[in-house]
């Protein structure tokens, strides 16, 4: 897998270094990979954030496990095990929430599906008989090995979801904040509710490729409440979101490249360390 | 344009099986100030939304602005029940005003393309017109009850509607401000001819305003002057319960014997 003679290490020549993350092709897709799911996830995350579905974006990380792991057995691609399990997620959390009950029975429901989802993706794992490091990077994410045909899906389905966010934006911020007003007004808040999980369900299949399913909240919460946190403009929270969310994932990227740790751990650690830091300036 | 804000006639809302409000007719002119009085649970609520369409008639006509409910609502300033927005909601006041302006519309607001300007007026005359320019740019779940309602009734406005729905917008206000936002909306009312529906729970605080009240109770609803309406003999025919009306002397009306929830009481110590 990682040929010694790929790594030059670490020269502390930052200049050379940098310069060093963009020789290897695979680095080069992964840093586009990486820019793609970080656009949509911050987009994304923080809207997830607005309407307080944190719970939902996290089930539906959980879910995008069996999805790859269902892949892997199948022997299909697994961004269509991403895509179709988180898809599918998003329309059953929909159907959970259209039932109205309280919202403790709510959360029951789908803290119940995501320990299925769990189950179901260890059930595949062992299925497919996957090398531990397979479960590894399922769960906490890889950059090695992104192909050019897999980039091209990740900017496919980004534009895509992030061009209907975009046209959506104001009804879907009016219904987010405000559903009883925005009803009254023509907003067809319960339709926004279900496009907008599809959209988080599709947000997290591409966000799961990179972190892996465990460390979705990387990408797509954390950036997001630090917006929040930072600023209560609309647009200006969404750029601070999308620009926290690609800055961590070029640092733990670049990272990732000079050690042993997985991509996953280092996007978790900053993003997280720079929403204590804003937590505590903005005290 | 002499064709009513609201007119209803016969209608009938059923909730769950049950008839919320049976046979009651109604009629608002517009650039008129109305009060919905009634005790809670009585349907006042229902009856605000029944006039946006957002709940169907069993029975009876209406004509909203001189449509069928629901299909003038871009003419309609609303502003729902008890709305309040706790501490961690990170939204300014004013793009929640500006949402009421054009927070139904899809695509991306371009900055500098005409309009723009207009809209950021508009929003800053309406602002200055409730009085909450000052807090306006704060997050709204960290101003008091009485000022995020400013803002929302600043929302209510903004788009110029013809009538004004406001469910219940006295109700985290202290007294003087409860007589403040009276006289705003009784000032809106003459200056830009809109049609006004109060919900309201204290009559007292408006009185001295409104051009017509409404009693909402038991199923039923009577309408007229507030000399007229609030009386002994009209409230107690109302609410089946003998019900006594004094003119204290500094003008205000006290309503005794009022029931608060006139159907649970009645069921079960009959
Ligand atoms: N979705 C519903 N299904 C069944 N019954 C309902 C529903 N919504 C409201 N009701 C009932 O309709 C009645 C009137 O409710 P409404 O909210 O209109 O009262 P209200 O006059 O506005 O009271 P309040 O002063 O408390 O605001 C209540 O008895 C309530 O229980
Ligand atoms: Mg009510």
């Amino acid at each position: 897998m990682l040929d010694a003679a790929v790594f030059q290490g670490l020269s502390w020549n930052l200049l050379d270094d940098f310069r060093q993350l963009f020789t290897y092709p695979f680095m080069v897709n992964a840093l586009e990979a990486g820019t793609i799911v970080a656009v949509m996830a911050g987009v994304t995350g923080w809207f997830m954030v607005l309407r307080r579905q944190a719970f939902a974006g996290h089930t539906l990380s959980v879910i995008a496990f069996p999805g790859a792991a269902a892949a892997g057995w199948a022997g299909v691609p697994l961004a269509l095990g991403y895509f179709g399990f988180c898809g599918a997620g998003a329309l059953v959390l929909a159907a959970i929430a259209g039932t109205r009950r309280s919202l403790g029975a709510e959360s029951a429901a789908i803290g119940s599906l995501q320990a299925l989802a769990l189950a179901l993706g260890f059930v595949f794992v062992s299925l497919s008989h996957s090398i531990l490091t397979g479960l590894d990077s399922l769960l906490f994410g890889t950059f090695l090995g992104i192909t050019r045909s897999q980039v091209l899906v990740l900017l496919v389905v980004a534009v895509a979801t992030v061009a209907v966010t975009a046209f959506a934006a104001r009804p879907l911020f009016f219904a987010s904040v405000d559903s009883d007003v925005a009803r009254a007004s023509g907003v067809p808040v319960r339709l926004l509710g279900l496009g907008f999980l599809l959209v988080l369900g599709l947000s997290v299949a591409e966000t799961s490729q990179i972190t892996g399913a465990l460390l979705v909240f990387a990408l797509l919460v954390t950036p997001a409440a630090t917006a929040h946190r930072l600023t209560p403009r609309p647009w200006l929270g969404l750029t601070l979101a999308v620009a926290l969310a690609l800055a961590v994932t070029w640092a733990g990227l670049a990272l990732a490249y000079f050690s042993i740790y997985p991509v996953g751990f280092y996007v978790t650690s900053l993003s997280f360390g720079v929403y204590v830091l804003v937590r505590i300036v903005t005290r | 344009m002499s064709e009513p804000a609201v007119a209803l006639e016969g209608a009938t809302i059923r909730l769950g099986g049950r008839a919320i409000l049976e046979d009651v007719s109604l009629g608002v002119a517009r650039g008129e100030f109305v009060a919905v009085l009634g005790p809670n649970g009585a349907g006042k609520s229902t009856l605000v939304k029944a006039i946006l369409g957002l709940l169907p008639l069993a029975a009876g006509k209406a004509k909203v602005l001189g449509r069928p409910p629901g299909e003038a609502n871009a003419r309609i300033g609303y502003l729902p029940q008890r709305r309040n927005f706790d501490s961690a909601t990170r939204i300014r006041g004013i793009d929640l005003v500006r949402l009421g302006l054009d927070g139904s519309r899809w695509g991306i607001p371009i900055p500098g393309l005409p309009g723009t300007k207009e809209k950021a007026r508009r929003v800053a005359e309406v602002l200055e017109l409730v009085g909450a320019s000052r807090y306006a740019t704060k997050p709204i779940g960290e101003l008091s009850g009485g000022e995020q309602q400013r803002l929302l009734i600043a929302q209510a406005l903004v788009r110029r509607p013809q009538l004004l729905l406001l469910d219940e917008p006295l109700d985290s206000l202290d007294l003087a401000s409860q007589a403040a936002v009276a006289a705003l909306v009784r000032r809106i009312c003459e200056q830009e001819h809109v049609a006004v529906l109060l919900v309201a729970h204290d009559v007292n605080p408006i009185l001295g305003f409104i051009d017509q009240v409404v009693y909402v109770a038991g199923g039923s609803a009577v309408g007229g002057r507030p000399r007229d309406v609030i009386t002994s003999e009209t409230l107690t025919r109302l609410f089946g319960v003998p019900i006594e009306v004094l003119h204290a002397s500094d003008g205000r009306l006290v309503v005794v014997g009022q029931p608060e929830a006139p159907f649970h009481h009645g069921d079960r110590h009959a």
